[in-house]
């Protein structure tokens, strides 16, 4: 059985699982923004399977160029995210998500 | 052939180093394997036709994020307590897992209507693949140039709101 639209869905299905698993139960948070890293990742491996394969004879651009906004938006993501994370870590000399509760009521 | 079996190798080593970057205790190997993983996601692009994606992907994610996380990990010297769980484990297991089953069938259930075999993409004669088509889109008057000029400006807030928040008091 050659390789088609579904083994990509698939294969992103399953590591987007596993940064959602990630991004829920971890306590460091640079290793839940890591999670969501892979999370990003994996819609990215959905919308370029989507574009190849959708139409015939031809490759659906726009699928690709959603890509592009999106490692755009992530790279912005990372670099702010961790500017938080090292500002809180400066300030409370911990990255560890449950201890920092600052708003908790 | 050769790319059913690119596939097939890019799929393990793909899913094996997203599970290591959960599972490892260690946070600086985690980042590591993300990059392994940032790795393996460039050559998926290229079995699927995106040369100018998979050159992006090395680019940004492994010569930007990779590079900011690793420096992160060591600037908040957390690294010795490790990457630990906290007390969602099990219901987020079973949470994921459902959510995966779900995903999964839903994928393979679903008719998509697509081409087992479908064609060549209309190449450029230049020899440029699909980036000059991805140029064209961005960059005409009736495609994506105002959401592109949004990113520009996003970015830029972006860079000053992680200088405003990282200065020194």
């Amino acid at each position: 059985m050659s390789v088609g639209l579904e083994h990509y869905l698939v294969l992103a299905s399953i590591i987007f699982c596993i940064g959602f698993y990630g991004a829920l139960t971890k306590r460091n948070t640079v290793v839940i923004l890591m999670c969501i890293e892979l999370m990003l990742n994996a819609a990215n491996i959905a919308l370029v399977a989507f574009s190849k394969y959708l139409a015939k004879d031809t490759v659906l651009i726009s699928g690709q160029i959603f890509v592009i906004f999106v490692v755009v938006v992530a790279a912005a993501e990372a670099a702010v995210g961790l500017a938080i994370i090292m500002a809180l870590y400066r300030n409370r000399k911990t990255v560890d998500s449950d201890d920092i509760d600052l708003m908790k009521g | 052939m050769g790319l059913d079996a690119a596939f097939w190798i890019l799929a393990v080593v793909g899913v094996g180093s997203a599970v290591a970057v959960v599972f490892l205790r260690d946070v600086f190997r985690a980042a590591l394997f993300l990059v392994l993983g940032f790795f393996t996601v460039a050559g998926i692009y290229v079995t699927l036709d995106a040369d100018f994606l998979a050159a992006v992907q090395v680019l940004i994610y492994v010569g930007a994020v990779g590079i900011l996380l690793l420096f992160a990990i060591m600037f908040t010297r957390e690294a010795r307590r490790g990457s630990l769980f906290n007390r969602l484990k099990m219901p987020a297991l079973v949470f994921a897992a459902a959510l995966l089953g779900i995903m999964i069938y839903t994928m393979t259930a679903t008719d998509w209507g697509v081409a087992a075999n479908p064609g060549l993409p209309g190449l450029q004669e230049s020899g440029t693949g699909l980036t000059g088509r991805i140029g064209e889109a961005l960059f005409s008057k009736d495609g994506f140039v105002l959401p592109l000029e949004i990113a520009g400006v996003m970015l830029l807030a972006a860079v000053l709101g992680a200088i405003v928040i990282m200065r020194e008091k």
